[in-house]
């Protein structure tokens, strides 16, 4: 069988099926560029700043976001269906995906460790706020926990508040200030 | 009963411990499993739920002690294995046995930028209505279990199975993965997002305001 060390295992694999002919070693270095250098949470950030600039774009994506969010060219796979989610002083929401680890990734990019991880799969459901107390997060005791667990194709973005004293920023300035781990509703966006 | 994979609002975890952006990978043959089964996938020999399942049926011991890209490299061998692509003799010998027929159907280079941006949408027309809408109130299946398949794939979690939700957004018709995970066909039925209040599943919830949002099919649930 394959050599049990992972590393050895995923080179033999990749070994055999190159040579079968169902594999092209330059598609794989293709498809990790991708997602190591061109997909990440820059997508989300910059669709989060236009949120907060454009109230009919926001409605628009609130509403029905996959037409949306294909103007701005980020479809694709593993977000073929979207739904933005959006974080006010009464709602906090939170995106996890308990069964295995769905994630948009044509916004966010490939999922952190944590996301993927045992405890966050375990806890977020159960335990959302000792889960943000975690990221250092603390809600005002007043403001609901949504948890959504993406158990279908369905894949989940928060739109996180926009922070005071930001009002003279354009787009790019706020895209800068939004975190990936605000867009899975695990952090809070300061202001510069 | 469910699988392994099933862990939401299992106890005895640890801390979670958030982690900078830049940090994409853990290992240099993460990556490279990562596209090794995106790859293969595009060969067209099983369905994403078919490779759900495949994860979810490693053993639990496995599962548990597999770091994350472990599990895909075991699930991918097996699927490779399942559907005749490679023989367990390549896969002991490290080498193989001519060329695949299905070769003509590997993913090159230059395709990849389009199989990624096309994506795998998984609505489809469905003969039924919706028999819920917004606002319904809705009993979830009794057991999270696949209703022909036994030990089969589903995605209703252990822990909200049976309890009382409310339909808050309707997602359209979604291929039901109970089916296709078992190559019985995609089956389409209506989704829909169904809130849980955290109150009716967990003893000790945290906030009577919270709850829990899952994404389920028609058949997993019935008018309250």
């Amino acid at each position: 069988m394959l050599p049990s060390d992972p590393a050895l295992r995923v080179k033999a694999l990749e070994t055999i099926l190159t040579q079968k002919g169902l594999v092209d070693p330059a598609a794989l270095d293709e498809i990790i560029d991708t997602y190591e250098n061109r997909i990440g949470p820059r997508n989300g950030a910059e669709v989060v700043a236009r949120a907060w600039s454009d109230p009919a774009f926001k409605a628009a994506l609130l509403q029905d976001a996959d037409p949306v969010l294909a103007d701005f060219g980020f479809y694709g796979r593993q977000g073929e269906h979207m739904v933005v989610v959006e974080n006010t002083d009464d709602v906090h929401n939170m995106v996890v995906c308990t069964l295995c680890s769905c994630y948009p990734w044509p916004l966010l990019g490939i999922p952190p460790g944590w996301y993927k991880s045992d405890a966050y799969r375990a806890r977020a459901v159960r335990e959302p706020r000792k889960v943000l107390a975690e990221f250092g997060v603390t809600l005002p005791e007043d403001c609901a926990v949504r948890v959504w667990d993406s158990t279908a194709e369905v894949r989940y973005l928060v739109l996180p508040q926009r922070p005071e004293g930001t009002e003279g920023l354009d787009a790019a300035a706020l895209a800068d200030l939004v975190s990936r781990d605000s867009m899975i509703g695990c952090a809070i966006v300061s202001a510069p | 009963m469910t699988r392994v994979h099933d862990m939401g609002g299992r106890f005895g975890d640890g801390p979670v411990v958030p982690e900078p952006e830049d940090v994409k990978f853990h290992a240099d043959w993460h990556p490279r499993a990562l596209a090794l089964t995106l790859a293969c996938g595009s060969l067209g020999l099983w369905n994403i739920d078919v490779s759900r399942h495949a994860r979810e049926s490693l053993a639990p011991k496995d599962y548990a002690r597999f770091v994350y890209y472990e599990k895909w490299i075991a699930a991918l061998a097996d699927l490779l294995v399942d559907t005749g692509a490679l023989s367990v003799d390549e896969l002991a010998a490290g080498q193989a046995q001519g060329e695949s027929p299905l070769a003509q159907k590997k993913l090159n280079a230059d395709a990849v930028a389009g199989v990624l941006a096309a994506g795998g949408p998984a609505t489809r027309p469905s003969d039924g209505a919706p028999r819920f809408g917004v606002g319904d109130a809705v009993r979830l299946r009794a057991r999270s279990e696949n209703v022909t398949v036994p030990g089969g794939h589903t995605r209703l979690p252990g822990s909200a199975a049976g309890a009382q939700g409310r339909i808050v957004r309707m997602h359209g018709s979604h291929v039901l993965p109970d089916s296709n995970a078992h190559r019985l066909g995609e089956a389409p039925e209506p989704l829909y997002a169904v809130a849980l209040r955290a109150a009716d599943i967990w003893a000790h919830p945290e906030h009577p305001k919270d709850e829990v949002i899952l994404d389920l099919w028609d058949s997993y649930l019935d008018p309250a």
